[in-house]
């Protein structure tokens, strides 16, 4: 292992946020010491951690909620992790991460470690990237870590797949595009939690999500994240419901299944440029394209032998 | 698969202080994320231990800070300090707001390594952070 990935490993070890940061970045972005890092995070602390997804359209309250899980598990004392997802301009590549201004009220506490990720271009999805930081912060002693995500669009919904368990975020008033997508989204969740529950409005969520939960065997949960009401019986609940997945097994199929995720996404990723190179020495191109890309990977599997 | 650009780097964009105008913040975040940055928010009136804390573990290339509260020498010099005790004084900090120029050599003697005021074109400022950017990632260890 190289002298750089050693210390940086040793720092995230000793929960120092300055390696954290760093380590996280080096996985997301392939570095050359990437490598290193991964094979060290497969370790028995990094099976331990608890992974919670929270998924949800956009303003349902996912970020509000995730803080207040937050400061319901540190009176617990455990040491908690958040890996946001938002998606990234397919224009400039760029992306504003704005989930941590509603986290605010734990960025001093050296227990919650928090990243935004973007999903970025990437030729794989963004399951590698969001699986190594969740690692990362598993070996820094992260307990549980919740992973939050917007319910929209494939990358993004890719990240629920990482989690042992996930709890969709709904609440009132979000609009039609928000009813179209919902049943889409019950399938994907374990719990179904109405947001917002201060809001009249919830009452009439409530009672059809309990119809629809009754059908689908899911947990419901109301919640009114922004004074922390509900958040308590939201946290015990999630826990029985890992208990329980754990008890059947569940939760280590879910992993084998998101490995195997992630596994497909690191080698597209891997294979990206290699692919691009082979096409490139093609030359001018001409003719069927689906045939071409036959002979790219032909030459480039030919270079290999 | 798709051929979007990479972004140039990551940045942070805090508000320290009292005031609770975040227009220029907000504009300036959203012309980075345009240029292909990606940008972490923290909102307004933001501590700058909350900041320093906040860019060590998104562990940026750079920390833009939006003033207009006037304190401005006092606020700066604490997000400094901060990242300093953060063991971060390497992520370089940029400053913009309503500065009297000639507050603005004694705050890049402070450690500023930019300083914007309204008048600034967007596309200095751009440049500003990609430069900035672009050094930090060269002067990195690992
Ligand atoms: N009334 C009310 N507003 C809330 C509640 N939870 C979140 N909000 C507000 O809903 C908006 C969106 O919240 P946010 O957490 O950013 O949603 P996200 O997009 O799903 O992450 C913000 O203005 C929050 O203050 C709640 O329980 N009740
Ligand atoms: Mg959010």
């Amino acid at each position: 292992m190289s002298p750089g990935a050693d210390t940086l490993l040793a720092g995230v070890r000793e929960k120092d946020p300055r390696a954290i940061g760093r380590a996280i970045s080096i996985v997301e972005d392939g570095g050359p010491l990437a490598a290193s890092i991964l094979a060290a995070l497969e370790h028995p602390c990094c099976e331990a951690a608890l992974v919670i997804g929270v998924t949800g359209p956009g303003g349902a309250g996912k970020s509000t909620l995730t803080q207040a899980l937050i400061a319901h598990y540190r009176t617990e004392g455990r040491r908690i992790g958040v890996v946001a997802v938002d998606p990234s301009s397919t224009l400039s590549g760029g992306a504003l991460l704005g989930d941590r201004i509603r986290m605010m009220r734990h960025a001093l506490d050296e227990d919650v470690v928090i990243r935004s990720m973007a999903t970025r271009g990437r030729a794989g999805g963004i399951c590698a990237a969001a699986g190594a930081a969740v690692r990362v912060m598993a070996y820094s002693g992260c307990e549980i870590v919740l992973l939050e995500t917007v319910g929209v669009g494939q990358a993004e919904l890719a990240v629920v797949h990482l989690a042992d368990l996930t709890a969709l975020v709904l609440a009132p008033g979000l609009g039609d595009d928000v009813q179209a997508m919902k049943a889409g989204l019950i399938e994907l969740v374990d719990a179904i939690v109405v947001n917002k529950g201060d809001q009249p409005a919830a009452q009439a969520l409530l009672a059809e999500m309990q119809a629809v939960a009754a059908a689908t065997h899911r947990a419901v949960f109301c919640t009114s994240a922004s004074d922390g009401t509900g958040v308590a019986q939201l946290a015990a609940g999630l826990g029985e419901l890992a208990d329980t997945l754990r008890q059947s097994d569940r939760i280590a199929l879910r992993r084998q299944a998101a490995r195997s995720i992630e596994v497909m996404d690191w080698a597209l990723e891997l294979l990206r440029p290699e692919l691009k190179a082979a096409v490139a020495a093609l030359g001018p191109l001409s003719g069927e394209p689906q045939a071409l890309a036959r002979l790219a990977i032909a030459r480039l599997k030919a270079t290999e032998e | 698969m798709t051929s979007q650009p990479q972004p140039h780097g990551r940045v942070l964009i805090g508000k320290p202080g009292l005031d609770g105008h975040d227009r220029g913040a907000k504009f300036v975040a959203r012309a980075l994320r345009d240029d292909g940055f990606e940008v972490i928010y923290t909102g307004i009136r933001r501590s700058a231990e909350e900041i320093a804390a906040a860019a060590v573990q998104e562990d940026v290339d750079a920390v833009g800070l939006s003033l207009l509260s006037g304190a401005h020498n006092e606020l700066f010099a604490a997000v400094l300090e901060a990242l300093r005790n953060a063991k971060a004084e390497d992520i370089p900090v940029l400053g913009g707001g309503i500065i009297p120029e000639e507050d603005i050599p004694d705050l890049k003697r402070l450690g500023l390594r930019a300083v914007f005021t309204p008048g600034t074109p967007v596309e200095e400022i751009l440049s500003a952070f990609r430069a900035a950017v672009e050094e930090h990632r060269k002067g990195r260890s690992v």
